[in-house]
């Protein structure tokens, strides 16, 4: 049986542009079919705005890669219609292991937080997960979307222009030129858009390669997370085991820097590993192994004129945390409504320079989680193994030290903190809902709240007044009206109210706070709405 | 902020540093350090507070703040 990613997914065909005499300009054109350009596309056109993404592929993502779907990813895909077959076919764990050396120093269960409609977190193929995009990008085409996906379309040279870009793109069928108002860079961690710019990719550099492999498993291994610290079959190194759907599992192996990168790929090699971990008598087939090498860095900035980066291409972390593909949607999450409003000229094109400032914040609160993991997993010095030991052997006995055992931070939504599209805060509420939070879900009786927020600017009044709609310069907020009693789980009071009264919120079409005051009051509001579409 | 107590404050100073070294008694350099290591773990815990513990680490490097 074919794998879903040895299958053509959007097979080339010919484009009325490779004929036009002169290059057609499009609006938006998306470099790249991955999770973050698929996510990117269905955004633009999901607001009507027209757009075309270019593969130099024809498939869905070759492996597994990213297998750790956050709720804040199926939030932002619930948005795009293709958060349901995500869940569906995705593997929920709730109990992880950690084992140091030869013996099992603690185990947990993690409670499921109650009051929100996506699990904390999935584990999927990157394939199925693409697979669900690229199904819904087949729905909105049906539908008349302007959407489309050039398959085997590879972009060769890029000429940049005050009010557009020119792209030079190969194909089977020979190259031909392209142009776009804007350009959405979604091509990964070796972006050659970012190359063919000549900019940028620093950071600090933790170099390590991990072996990823991924097997099929008949044995009844439980759905769990299991992490390894210095065990006897990967000595010094790390491990970790992962269910994913269809009876397969993620084996990460860590392998240090030093190594033959061939070699260790090759079956013979990393057949004896696996049965080392597993046991001599398990039977497995390898579905997937590569070579995994990170480093922490990103881009100075994520826009450079009509060119904008998202996701691996702007920024890279250490695979731990799942930290890379959830924030890469969030990119696109925080730049889609942005664009939007300045290709309808309802905001200046400054705002997508807090489209920069907003996800630079958040790539560096990944980079810092990231390096914190890898300082713990792979100690820098004498004294950082021994105090890494320490927490490891503490946590055997004492329930204290286990916050501290650092095999990865999962990836959470950024809160811009001090964003200039925020406006201060005027509601004595609790911290996690204060301008610049991502908006937590909430119970509302069978429904929930995040799915009515999405994607225009909300005006969320729970048990306060304000009008149904105001419209500040072309920007319209439409009301959102509750009252803690819609929730009798009192999740929503706790989340939005704490020991407020009422409160007034302006929710952004990302879904994040704007603006939030104990009362609605017109002038605060309207310069709130201003401040978000950066016109303050 | 809360202040990292540096006057004296051990119910009975003798003993714990007699105490502290029997603890250490038969074990050779690297299981030493590792008590050592486990003890400030336990002792953070027990303390807590941010405040106090960035105050203990500034005078346990000889800084004054």
């Amino acid at each position: 049986m074919n794998k879903i990613f040895e299958v053509p997914l959007y097979a080339y065909e010919r484009s009325p542009d490779q004929d036009a005499a002169i290059a057609i300009r499009h609006k938006v054109i998306v470099v790249g079919a991955g999770p973050v350009g698929l996510v990117t596309a269905i955004d633009l056109a999901q607001q009507g705005v027209p757009v075309v993404v270019l593969d130099d592929n024809d498939k869905v993502s070759f492996g597994s890669r990213a297998i750790c779907f956050s709720q804040r990813t199926l939030d932002i895909a619930d948005r795009l219609g293709a958060g349901s077959p995500m869940v569906d076919k995705g593997v929920q764990w709730n109990v992880g292991k950690v084992y140091f050396d030869n013996r099992q120093v603690y185990e947990f269960n993690l409670q499921p937080d109650t009051g929100y409609a996506n699990p904390a977190f999935i584990n999927l193929q990157q394939y199925y997960f693409e697979n669900a995009l690229v199904d819904r990008v087949r729905q909105l085409q049906a539908s008349g979307a302007p959407i489309e996906i050039r398959g085997r379309n590879k972009v060769e040279a890029i000429g940049t222009h005050d009010t557009h870009v020119v792209l030079e793109v190969e194909t089977p069928e020979g190259p031909y030129n392209v142009e776009a108002e804007w350009l959405i860079a979604c091509d990964g961690a070796s972006s050659p858009t970012r190359r063919m710019l000549g900019l940028d990719f620093d950071g600090r550099v933790f170099e390590d390669n991990f072996l990823i492999a991924d097997v099929v498993m008949e044995a009844d291994f439980p759905t769990e997370r299991w992490f390894w610290f210095d065990p006897p079959f990967n000595r010094g190194q790390s491990a970790l085991l992962h269910k994913q759907p269809d009876n397969v599992w993620r084996i990460d192996l860590q392998l240090g820097w030093d190594i033959d990168k061939e070699r260790e790929k090759r079956p013979e090699n990393v057949i004896p590993r696996l049965k080392a971990m597993l046991g001599e008598d398990v039977d497995f087939d390898l579905e997937w192994v590569s070579i995994y090498t990170f480093q922490c860095r990103r881009m100075e900035r994520f826009r450079y004129g009509r060119v904008l980066f998202a996701g691996d291409s702007a920024h890279q972390v250490s695979p731990f945390g799942a930290m890379g593909a959830n924030t890469g949607i969030q990119d696109a999450d925080n730049l889609c409504w942005k664009l939007k409003l300045v290709l309808d000229g309802k905001a200046p094109e400054i705002l997508l320079d807090s489209y920069s400032r907003e996800r630079v914040q958040a790539a560096d609160e990944n980079i810092a989680k990231s390096s914190r993991s890898t300082d713990f997993i792979t100690p820098k010095s004498q004294m950082s193994r021994l105090l890494r030991d320490a927490v490891l052997d503490l946590s055997e006995h004492f329930e204290f030290a286990r916050p501290l055992v650092n095999s990865g931070r999962l990836s959470t939504p950024c809160t811009y903190q001090g964003s200039s599209l925020s406006s201060a805060d005027a509601l004595n509420g609790p911290d996690i809902t204060r301008p610049g939070s991502a908006c937590p879900d909430a119970p509302l009786g069978n429904e929930f709240l995040l799915p009515k927020l999405a994607g225009k600017f909300t005006l969320l009044t729970i048990d306060a007044d304000a009008p149904e709609w105001i419209e500040e310069d072309g920007v319209e907020a439409t009301r959102l009206a509750l009252t803690v009693k819609d929730d009798l789980t009192l999740e929503l009071k706790r989340r939005y109210l704490g020991d407020a009264a009422g409160a007034v919120y302006l929710i952004r079409p990302d879904q994040h706070v704007a603006a939030r005051r104990d009362s609605y009051e017109e002038n605060a509001f309207r310069q709130a709405i201003r401040r978000a579409t950066g016109k303050e | 902020m809360a202040d990292l107590i540096l006057t004296p404050n051990l119910d009975n100073a003798d003993d714990f540093y007699a105490g502290l070294l029997a603890a250490h008694d038969g074990l050779d350099k690297s299981a030493s350090d590792a008590l050592n290591a486990r003890l400030v773990l336990v002792l953070a815990n027990h303390i807590g507070d941010s405040d106090v513990l960035n105050q203990a680490v500034e005078a346990a490097a000889l800084r004054e703040t």
